[in-house]
């Protein structure tokens, strides 16, 4: 949280004036959620965290949606906490979409405009001009059940889009689109909203998406910030074993001593930084080598011994989740796993070289 | 493979044990005596009282009955103030179900209670109560009367109130339970686009939920047209102003049999015609 606070007043100063700058609280008993959000115009801001941890409730709040028990919201320095959702200068692209059914795509798009005030002729023309910057205009006429899924995104992007908004919000945008479909929909997601000049804030679950379509991630773990930054600052100095995970890198945390790290009553880590006090470790599972008897002569510095704990295959890989003194992940060919003769309860040695681990202070 | 041919298995023991009884007969496979010999009984109980109608009807004046200026003058009766006590009942009941489906508020459960008693009211009941509240001399009438001139029971307005009352419930329950299963982040997603709550329900909630007004609306109408209690009780029995189709009916039915069947066939004429207008909706899903 320290650092969360470090960097909001680092853009205070961008911020006060344009941009979104919001502290959002909401207590729901069991549940309490404290996000702090500053986002300039034409940064793109992605929520990253698992299921529950409070996203989709803070765009709802930004929305309107849910009422805030505290905090602010200010959005190119107006307050909007006690303004209803229509009259929040605000878009949101939800998760399934939410297309009226009985309205074209073009009535669709048109329907902000005409709840602005625009006549039905000017709203029309103004939602033909999206659609035709998102590449739909063939679809103008269609309705929301004949479009395909990235269709459907695009025009629900259109629509949100159409009202002009100062803040926009995309709820797991890629969510509902297949494997194939995702791809080409994000790419040019991410060229639109390269495009949108005011502030756009996306809550996703998948790193990917988060990496791709946005400036700067916020991860938010039960209600709270737990880290932020650029997708490779955030990829390479991952806080928690949630980010971790994501990035796909064995993180643990400990007390440095020079080249060692400490991890609790556990084994230590050599690492090649110099550090002392509390620093995080970390290595990817490729920089793990596996071997079935200790290894004599290895130039590694790092050397647990554990066992098999499962085996998952990750395309010609294989992932080992190894248990023991220190818990981590491997990757390893399947040639390797066979030679190796791996199968859950098989007892290994790992070793990793203190030049493929990365510590950094807590 | 193995599962089709598990099924294809059983199917082959299924038919195994079947020939027993096939050559006994053929189609009432598997339906027990206990139950199969009600179950014709109670359809027989619903079609005949039908049959004896179109069997007993006077075929060849009915031309001539149907023609008389008595009939027409109820059955337009019937046919205008059915509709619009339907109109009556959209109006405030589209609103009321919205806000039974939509808006939490205490003793919710009590007021769907009070508006689902006229179903279950017997319509006798309904009347004398309109009676005691839309009367020259009722709590509420007897302001109407003095105030503005208005004057109900026994008026053709009073026929339309009297069925108002007794249809309301159908399309209010209709309308609220597809309310109900109507997902209502569409109401949120149009709120984000800048529609107020009133410019969401008739954009977008309005349109999502015809179906079901529709439904709640032909079934409120078929309730209005047979309405007969209440109508009676409330409006009376003038010909040309309160004489509604089943009160030509039954006053037919004491001084000309032939035409009270004459009516009777017309009021099924149209209840048919409603049942097929309703088919996709109810029948299809059977």
């Amino acid at each position: 949280m320290t650092d969360t606070h470090g960097t909001a007043h680092a853009l205070r100063a961008i911020s006060n004036e344009e941009g979104l700058d919001a502290r959002l609280l909401v207590d729901r008993g069991t549940f309490r959620l404290d996000v702090s959000l500053r986002v300039a115009p034409g940064e793109v801001v992605a929520l990253l965290g698992p299921n529950g941890a409070g996203k989709t409730t803070a765009l709802r709040a930004l929305a309107g949606l849910a009422p805030l028990d505290g905090g602010r919201l200010l959005l190119d320095g107006t307050a909007l906490e006690d303004t209803p959702p229509e009259s929040r200068p605000v878009g949101v692209v939800f998760q399934d979409y939410l297309l009226f059914p009985h309205l074209t795509a073009l009535d669709n798009v048109a329907f902000g405009p005409r709840c602005q005030g625009a006549s039905k002729a000017e709203a029309r023309t103004r939602a033909a001009e999206w659609l035709d910057r998102l590449g739909l205009a063939e679809h103008a006429g269609s309705r929301p059940r004949r479009l395909s899924g990235g269709q459907a995104q695009r025009v629900a992007l259109a629509r949100a889009l159409a009202t002009r908004p100062r803040l926009l919000l995309l709820d797991e945008p890629l969510a509902a689109l297949d494997a194939r479909t995702r791809l080409e929909v994000r790419s040019q997601l991410r060229r639109h909203l390269a495009e949108f000049e005011a502030v756009a804030v996306l809550v996703t679950h998948d790193p990917l998406d988060a990496m791709v379509l946005a400036d700067r991630l916020v991860v938010v773990e039960d209600g709270r910030v737990v880290q932020e930054g650029t997708p490779s600052d955030i990829a390479r100095h991952p806080r928690t074993d949630y980010i971790a995970r994501l990035v796909g890198l064995n993180l643990y945390r400990g007390e440095a001593d020079g080249h060692t790290v400490r991890l609790g009553a556990g084994p230590g880590v050599t690492i090649t930084e110099t550090l002392t006090g509390p620093v995080f470790v970390a290595f990817p599972p490729s920089a793990v080598t596996l071997h079935r008897d200790r290894p004599h002569g290895s130039s590694a510095r790092n050397l647990w011994h554990g066992e098999v704990a499962g085996l998952e295959t990750h395309g010609d890989q294989i992932r080992a989740d190894i248990g023991g003194e220190l818990p981590l992940a491997a990757d390893l060919t399947t040639v390797a796993a066979a030679e190796l003769g791996l199968h859950p309860g098989a007892e290994v040695w790992a070793t990793v070289k203190a030049a493929q681990t990365h510590a950094y202070p807590v | 493979m193995t599962v089709p041919r598990d099924k294809s298995a059983a199917a082959a023991e299924t038919l195994g044990g079947a020939p027993r009884r096939r050559r006994g007969r053929a189609a009432g496979r598997g339906a027990p005596l206990p139950l199969l010999v009600p179950a014709l009984i109670g359809l027989a109980f619903l079609a005949v009282p039908l049959v004896a109608l179109l069997v007993r009807a006077p075929w060849r004046s009915m031309p001539e009955l149907l023609t008389s200026a008595e009939v027409w003058q109820a059955l337009r009766l019937s046919l205008v103030c059915a509709t619009l006590a339907t109109a009556v009942c959209l109006v405030i009941g589209v609103p009321l179900a919205w806000l039974l489906a939509r808006v939490e508020f205490p003793g919710r459960g009590f007021v769907r209670a009070l508006v689902t008693l006229p179903l279950v009211l017997p319509p006798v009941v309904g009347g004398v109560a309109l009676l005691m509240a839309l009367g020259r001399n009722g709590i509420v009438g007897r302001s109407l009367d003095s105030w503005f001139g208005i004057t109900l029971p026994f008026t053709t307005a009073g026929v339309v109130v009297a069925e108002a009352f007794v249809a309301m419930p159908f399309l209010v329950i209709s309308v609220e339970g597809t309310l109900r299963a109507a997902d209502p982040r569409y109401e949120e997603a149009a709120a984000t686009l800048g529609a107020s709550r009133f410019t969401a329900f008739r954009r977008v909630t309005l349109p999502l939920i015809a179906p079901g007004i529709a439904a709640g609306a032909v079934l409120a109408w078929a309730r209005a047209l047979g309405e007969f209690g209440a109508t009676i009780t409330f409006a009376g029995n003038f010909p040309g102003r309160t004489q509604t189709m089943p009160l030509a009916v039954y006053l037919a039915l004491q001084s000309d049999p032939e035409a009270a069947i004459a009516l009777s066939l017309v009021l099924l004429a149209v209840s048919v015609a409603v049942l097929a207008g309703l088919r996709d909706r109810w029948m299809a899903t059977a």
